[in-house]
Parts: C-alpha cells; structure tokens; sequence
C-alpha cells in the first residue's frame, strides 16, 4: 500500500475437495464424463473384433462366442445403458457447442437442435441394425 | 401465504480476518415479510442486528451485479432472490465460490478485473469514420448474433458455477469470454486479431470441459458456455488455417 501502512487484507481460499458433489449439476456433469468411457470401452470391444478377424477364422469365432458369454453381456447391457445416459447429456449440451443458427429469419431453438440430434440418432441407428440384420441373413 | 409476523432463521458464512483464520458459520433470526429479498434480510441484520456483517449491493433490481452470493448452495443475485421461495428455512448464505473470500460476503475480484480489462471489453472499429459520415450501421440480424452476449452484468455468478475456475483461478472463466465473443462478433469491430491471443490461450476457451452450470445461474440469459465453446471452432480454425495461408497473409 501506498500510505505505508501494511495491508490487513488475508484474503481466504475455500478447498475444493468434493467440489462435484456439493450440487446436482455437477454430479450429472461428472456422469456424462464418466459414461464417456463406456464409448471407450465399446471402441476397444469392436477394435479387438477387427484384430481377431485379420488373424482368421477360428479367432474370429472365438471372438463371436466370446461376445455370447454372460459377462458380456451383462458388460454390453451396462455400456448400453450408458451409451443412452452419454447421449441424452451429449445432446443437452450441443445447442452450447454451436453458433447461433438462423433459419428463415429466425433462431434455432436448443430444443430443435437436441431433437435434430436425437433423430440423426435414432436413424442412424436403425440404419445399422437393419445392416446387421441383413447381413445375418 | 406464510404469516407476516413468522421469522427466519438465516446462517451466514462470515470471515474478519483479523479475528478468524478460518470462515465461520454464524446464525441470525430475521422477521420475514412476503416481499422481502435476500438482500433486504441481510440489510436487515446490518441495520438492527449485527453492523459488522459485510456484503456488497447497489441498484437493487439486478442490472448492477454486486450482490451476487451462494444462496442455499446456488449462486444468485440476492436482490432478486425472494426470502418467501426458501421457506420455511434455514437460508444458508456464503460468499460467492471459487473466489477468495475478503470479508464476509465480499469476494476478491482483482483477478476478474484484470482479465476483463485484458480482452479490450470496447469496439475497435474496422475502419475509421469521420463524424461527417454518421454512425456505424448493424443489421438486426447482425445485432442478433451479440445481442445476449451485451447482456452481461460483470456479477461473476458464472465464476461462482464453475468448477473449472475454481480449480484454476487463472481460466479467462465464462464471463469474460462472452464478453470477449461479444466484441469479436460484432460485425462492426477489427479488433479480433488482438483477441485471439486470449482466446486461444490453455487459460482461454481451452480450460472449459463444457460443464455449463455458468449459463444455468446467469441472470442475464447471456448464455456464456455457449461464447465460450462455439469459440473452441474459433480458435481451431485460427490456429489451423494459418498453415493455408501464404506468407504474410496475417
């Protein structure tokens, strides 16, 4: 300080220990990111089945009897259900990602945003499953 | 409706640092009005109970941004914050999080300011007019893409939400990036070049994982995470395209 008196000022530092669970939002927040891994967790599944499938045919079914067990799939119902929990938050948060979006004059609404986002999703994904399905065939 | 003569109990976190190492909690009574704001409770307590008690207010109908607080564990504005929609109470009030606390409810803003100043928070217009030549015009389609982003108040609720701030007190934090997205949006201003510095930097638009509770409590509908990670493109194209461009292009 200028007048030569020393300053009184000590300012306080709160801690931010536990800082995601002191509000909804943020636990909600810690979920979309922890969900997150289960994508990882699929990715690595479908990357060992391509690894599988170049070392030939007894690897590959291996690979698909391996998928039949009931640990997976308890492991593909759990990275199901938070494949849907990752996409509902992913969707929440993309009108934020996005620049203001004007069509015939008027703004895009966040809410058609999400359901543009949710349609792509649900279209993509019968698109696969009819894929497989007919690839079964 | 409750009754005019009931009474509320409010906990207040105080710290005075020349008799507390540590913040601490302090319980006062205070008699409820259906009207009655947050602040004006507290004002209440400064009048007629417990002079020591500080906090920062002004205009009263949330367009000054110095009231803001954690109210019940929520950054607010405490002036526009009703006493009757916490009912039946305790109201827990602290200063706003993620800021070092000075005394009391008053938070230290030094590093708010500094970064606010530091992203040039004015027009730089592109091209210089003469007073002759009148004003600069916008189209209200142009005036749309800023228009919510002008909104901001400086009440720093958005530092008080975010979780990425207070891990590190040197993130550029929401607020001031909206500001900084405001100016460069404008369609009027050149000044986006001596911006993007800011912008760019792992304290810019880099530090913020898209929590975005920022733009849940602002008061204003400023919509900061959105500045902020639409920014994140902004940012990847200026650092991208500069390899496309010739030599002393920029």
């Amino acid at each position: 300080m200028s007048n030569g008196k020393a300053s009184v000022r000590r300012p306080y530092v709160r801690p931010m220990r536990g800082w995601w669970r002191r509000d909804p939002f943020f636990v909600r927040y810690m979920a979309r990111e922890a969900t997150a891994l289960a994508v990882l967790v699929y990715a690595i599944v479908l990357t060992v089945g391509v690894v599988r499938l170049a070392q030939g045919e007894a690897a590959w079914n291996g690979w698909l009897q391996a998928l039949r067990s009931p640990a997976s799939l308890l492991l593909h119902a759990v990275l199901l259900v938070s494949m849907v929990v990752h996409a509902h938050s992913w969707f929440d948060i993309m009108p934020k990602t996005m620049p203001i979006i004007f069509v015939g004059g008027r703004k895009l609404t966040a809410a058609t945003i999400q359901r543009i986002g949710w349609a792509a999703t649900v279209v993509v994904t019968c698109a696969v499953v009819a894929l497989a399905w007919w690839a079964r065939a | 409706m409750p009754d005019a003569a009931q009474s509320v109990e409010f906990e207040v976190l105080r710290y005075r640092p020349e008799q507390e190492d540590a913040p601490v909690w302090q319980r006062y009574v205070v008699p409820f009005h259906h009207d009655m704001s947050v602040l004006q409770a507290l004002q209440h307590i400064k009048d007629e109970v417990d002079g020591s008690l500080s906090f920062r207010w002004s205009c009263r109908m949330a367009i000054c941004g110095s009231c803001g607080m954690m109210i019940n564990g929520k950054p607010a504005l405490s002036c526009e914050t009703f006493v009757r929609d916490l009912l039946p109470g305790p109201v827990r009030i602290e200063a706003l999080a993620h800021f070092p606390i000075e005394r009391d409810l008053v938070v230290d803003v030094d590093g708010f300011v500094k970064k606010l100043e530091g992203i040039k928070p004015y027009l730089i217009p592109k091209e210089s007019r003469t007073l002759a030549q009148g004003e600069y015009l916008q189209t209200p389609a142009e005036l749309e893409q800023i228009e919510q982003f002008s909104s901001c108040i400086n009440c720093m609720l958005c530092y008080a939400a975010c979780p990425q701030f207070g891990l590190n007190p040197d993130f550029t934090g929401p607020g001031v990036l909206a500001l900084l997205h405001r100016y460069n949006a404008d369609s009027r201003d050149g000044g986006r070049a001596q911006r993007m510095e800011v912008l760019n930097a792992e304290e810019g638009v880099w530090s913020c994982t898209a929590v975005a509770y920022c733009s849940e409590v602002c008061p204003k509908g400023v919509d900061p995470a959105n500045a902020v990670n639409q920014n994140k493109v902004n940012s990847a194209k200026d650092y991208f395209l500069r390899f496309l461009q010739p030599k002393g292009a920029r």
